[in-house]
């Protein structure tokens, strides 16, 4: 027994007790920003920009005057290439004086407002919020208000779209953006565990392997290292690729115990309890057929091809005592793990939260009803649970009057888009939130939803068809994700700065900051 | 162990071209002939699909439209021709009540009996009018209330429709209460008559082939009497007459093998019930009230006139009927259920609840509201590829031919459409942890209500919320 150990779970590289690392080498990655350009030939634009070839002089005019470089005529080339129609701010050109459409002497250019800006995207995820996260994807940065893109808000009609920010036409304090600190500790119980902060206040979602491609998984974790946060295994197993990742990576132990083991509890610094998901809560996990391919079936030690199902509840907790007893099994496993509880919004979700803290977790992370990035029953996305806006409120609330709050890491998850809703879930009582279709949009996900439709996504992002999954070169993955954190990160440092508050602590719970379109906003205390 | 409630299904594939949302067309003549859309980008060969179905096309009215929507042809085209646009003709589908959503999903449950799934999360709107104003409760860890943890095998979808007794008198070993009649059926479901606009002659036969299938009982006219005679053992205990005012009585061989029967409310209801239980004592009566500005009151005053079953009845689109400013079914449903407890009348009367129910969440949600089960029928026709347009009521081609439609795949489409719904109530129950859908009625502790929240949540933050 002693000799399997030693050779199948590799426990000379399980770290010890008292150390903070792994001995596996870890894999480095900087945060540098660096250009990751689309994957497809045509980007899709908000405008469309028309050449009649017939009328066009080719006297380039059009190239000289557009300062975006969306009219291009290479070297050597008496015709132009196809407008880039993805980098045309439109009509604003007009107010800038470099408005190619008037300008052209033949009036051969027209422009048009792309019809698929209709198709693509949803309520909650407009087209302007896809185009513009892929633009933070591509060049780290916000993208410049002259596109228009409006993606600090879908058009949902409630919750986060229907809330805002009160921003002072000054801010009661001058601060330098350097001054301002997006840290995150995750450990507040003073229980002798490792302290472990994180330099934004977010987090990767649980994506396993099998609802999404190794790629995925590994552009992820390198985003994590980057950001010196962390991203989670999900309920596919932990994939000996990810060993380099360790220190980033959450292990999660959910209701299939898929690819579960002691020497993979033993290896992290984050163990996740998984009791439920946004996506379907209640329902447990459902792996499709088609999905659970040769490699997936090794990695979950099943059978290839058959539709993997996780139970819901976990059968061995019926109540906050046997949670416990949970806790304190991977605690004894892991003696410097931090544990980590994802729960779903029930009506009783406070008590099920003020439950979980007495059972000794120390992260409360609240899955909303509206999340998930995986296959799904329709009916339960759109009916069970309640969404998250909602919960944080009843949850951080409920900690206060039990005294508890400042014991435990409230995490928030299940519709957060962009670092507005992370700034306002942190207004409403969140310490911090986890992400995931956000990271999905930046590898080029159009929210078809076929996640689920025989060999899976067709964009290569949520499948494990040897042919589509390579779609997605690593090195591009990761960068487009470190991309979009910082983007993030430096727009929740512009809302704090705006704000005058220091640090992301500062704004925790700060809900007198926030209005409600829907509502007099004359709360006593909470001027509007 | 009881035998298990199942509906046998089978894929029953639909007549017409489907209607999907989106299409791929080009926009511009200038194609190279890479043929990168068709062989390269689209993974569901969808473009390739398309061409054999121009070869084999038999009518201009049916188009293809069977895109998945994933833009990676549109993004893949070597000359950036291609547009993706929602079909014209999905978005004509139903109306503003009964989404082109509803439709299609509709659709696809009737022909594959199976629960629609799909990837990346939820897409719609926050929350709605109706029943989009609602959450359903789920079961997590504490729960002190809750059934305990089991598999969807032990979840009875079963109710009972009749009065119930609130105790029981006995006199040694013999019960002495009058207990009235009472049936069970295996899901809180009914189907109730065809609309008149779209009530198609073809329908009857397939709907009480389906109550057959499925186990649940068909609300039909009482003048369709003579379609069941022929095997009247078989279907007559699946079928509910209906008897409007001023129709006749049928025979008492016929009535005495149904289970159920309803009446149209008028100021005689006591005596048309007494006639019905005078032919067949063990009938189940129930006495169907129009949801109009008096609808709710008159449920009441039934009730509390000892009526052992009500059948509340909006409209199509579950609105109040001819009010100025009407309900939704889901309130009136509430209301009623309220009143009732405070009369000390609802274990008293079975309150079917109709009009607007459209999808399976509907049905758990109007039982959480307070029916003891809910009655459809323009899913069923819906399931038969009906796009719920006007065309058939105003004399036009109907665009799904439902005159043209077969016993089999007429009595298929519904089945599958109910064992899918049955299979959605049971997932949602599951979640809910909830073991009995007669446990369901009424529970508004396993819902979550939008104002409730809103007020729970942000009241305290942000004051009061504007009226809309």
């Amino acid at each position: 027994m002693a000799e399997f150990l030693e050779k199948d779970c590799r426990l000379d590289e399980i770290l010890p007790e008292k150390t903070l690392k792994t001995r596996t080498p870890q894999f480095q990655q900087t945060r540098a920003i660096r250009p990751a350009l689309p994957r497809y030939r045509n980007e899709i634009a908000k405008y469309i920009i028309l050449r009649d070839e017939e009328k066009c002089a080719a006297c380039g005019r059009c190239v000289a005057l557009c300062p975006q470089g969306v009219h291009v005529r290479k070297p050597g080339y008496k015709c132009f290439a196809l407008p880039k129609s993805h980098l045309c701010f439109g009509p604003k050109c007009e107010e800038k004086g470099c408005y190619c459409i008037t300008a052209c002497p033949q009036g051969a250019l027209r422009i048009q407002e792309n019809p698929m800006m209709k198709v693509l995207g949803d309520y909650r995820w407009p087209a302007a919020m896809i185009l513009a996260t892929w633009k933070m994807a591509e060049s780290g940065k916000i993208p410049l208000t002259d596109y228009g893109y409006e993606f600090e808000t879908g058009d949902s009609g409630g919750g986060f779209d229907r809330i805002r920010f009160k921003f002072p036409e000054k801010p009661p304090v001058e601060l330098g953006k350097d001054e301002i600190d997006t840290t995150l500790e995750l450990n507040r119980r003073n229980d002798g565990r490792p302290k472990i902060r994180i330099d934004v206040p977010w987090y990767g979602g649980g994506m396993s392997f099998g609802s999404v491609s190794n790629t995925t998984q590994l552009s992820k974790a390198r985003a994590a290292v980057a950001w010196n946060t962390f991203t989670c295994t999900g309920e596919g197993g932990f994939m000996e690729r990810m060993r380099p990742y360790d220190d980033h990576m959450i292990t999660q132990v959910a209701t299939g115990l898929f690819g579960v083991r002691e020497e993979t509890i033993q290896r992290v610094r984050i163990v996740e309890f998984k009791y439920a998901q946004g996506a379907k809560p209640g329902l447990g996990g459902h792996l499709l057929g088609d999905k659970n391919t040769e490699a997936v079936a090794k990695m979950r030690e099943t059978v290839v091809g058959i539709s993997l199902f996780s139970p819901f509840p976990f059968h061995s907790v019926y109540s906050i005592e046997d949670h416990m007893k949970h806790i304190d099994w991977v605690k004894h496993v892991n003696r410097r793990a931090l544990i980590s509880t994802k729960v779903s919004t029930p009506n009783d979700v406070d008590m099920v939260a003020v439950g979980s803290y007495s059972a000794g977790t120390h992260i409360i992370h609240l899955d909303g009803g509206y999340g998930g990035t995986g296959a799904a029953p329709d009916i339960a996305k759109k009916n069970i649970a309640m969404p998250i806006e909602y919960a944080i409120t009843k949850v951080h609330n409920f900690l206060v009057d039990e005294g508890a709050r400042e014991k435990v890491t409230l995490i928030a998850s299940g519709g957060i888009r962009n670092p507005y809703d992370i700034a306002k879930a942190i207004a409403l009582g969140a310490d911090g939130c986890v992400v995931g279709t956000s990271e999905l949009v930046a590898l080029g996900c159009v929210r078809c939803a076929r996640c689920s439709t025989g060999r899976g996504c067709p964009r290569g992002i949520a499948t494990t068809d040897n042919l589509l999954a390579p779609k997605i070169d690593l090195e591009w993955g990761a960068q487009r994700i470190i991309n979009m954190y910082n983007a993030w990160r430096n727009e929740l440092v512009t809302i704090l700065q705006r704000l005058g508050l220091r640090s992301v602590s500062e704004l925790k719970g700060r809900s007198d900051l926030l209005m409600h379109l829907d509502y007099t906003n004359d709360v006593a205390g909470n001027p509007s | 162990m009881p035998e298990k409630y199942h509906i046998t299904t089978k894929p029953v594939p639909p007549r017409r071209p489907r209607i999907g949302k989106y299409g791929v067309v080009d926009w511009r003549e200038d194609c190279a002939r890479c043929h990168n859309c068709v062989k390269k980008a689209c993974i569901y060969d969808r473009h390739r699909d398309e061409i054999k179905y121009i070869r084999t096309i038999e009518s201009v009215d049916a188009l293809f439209f069977d895109c998945m929507g994933c833009f990676s042809c549109v993004q893949d085209c070597t000359k950036n021709l291609l547009c993706l646009t929602i079909n014209p003709e999905y978005e004509k589908l139903g109306n503003r009540y009964w989404t082109p959503e509803i439709i299609q999903t509709t659709w696809s449950q009737a022909e594959t009996a199976k629960i629609p799934v799909s990837g990346a999360g939820y897409r719609g709107r926050f929350s709605g009018e109706g029943f989009d104003s609602m959450w359903t409760d789920m079961s997590e860890i504490v729960r002190p209330t809750r059934d305990g943890i089991h598999g969807r095998e032990y979840i009875s979808s079963a109710v009972d429709i009749g009065q119930k007794p609130a105790f029981l008198a006995t006199n040694i070993d013999e019960v002495v209460s009058p207990l009235s009649p009472i049936l069970s059926l295996p899901m809180p479901l009914i189907i109730d008559r065809m609309p008149d606009q779209f009530a198609h002659p073809k329908l009857d036969a397939i709907i009480a082939e389906t109550a057959v299938k499925t186990g649940l009982i068909a609300i039909m006219g009482s003048e369709k009497w003579p379609l069941f005679e022929e095997d009247a053992d078989r279907v007559l205990p699946h079928i509910a007459f209906y008897f409007a005012s001023g129709a006749g009585m049928i025979s008492g061989e016929i009535l005495k093998k149904t289970r159920f029967a309803e009446i149209e409310d008028g100021r005689d209801v006591k005596d048309r019930i007494r006639e019905l239980k005078r032919i067949h004592p063990g009938i189940v009566v129930a006495v169907r009230v129009e949801m109009t500005a008096e609808g709710m009151r008159r449920a009441v005053e039934l009730a509390d006139g000892d009526v052992e079953v009500i059948h509340i009845a909006a409209d199509q689109n579950g609105r109040q009927i001819g009010a100025e400013n009407p309900l939704f079914i889901k309130e009136m449903i509430r209301k009623i259920h309220k009143a009732l407890i405070e009369n000390g009348k609802r274990d008293n009367v079975t309150i079917i609840a109709g009009g607007g129910i459209a999808l399976p969440e509907h049905l758990a949600k109007g039982v959480l509201c307070g029916a003891d089960l809910v009655s459809i029928e323009l899913p069923l026709l819906v399931g038969l590829e009906c796009h719920l347009c006007p065309r058939c009521v105003e004399g036009s081609v109907c665009p799904a031919r439902i005159q043209e439609i077969t016993f089999n795949y007429g009595a298929g489409r519904m089945t599958n459409l109910i064992s899918a719904w049955h299979d959605q109530l049971i997932e949602m129950m599951g979640a809910m942890g909830i073991r009995d859908a007669r446990r369901l009625r009424g529970d508004t502790g396993r819902a979550m209500f939008f104002e409730q929240l809103e007020e729970e949540a942000f009241g305290r933050i942000f004051g009061k919320r504007l009226q809309a």
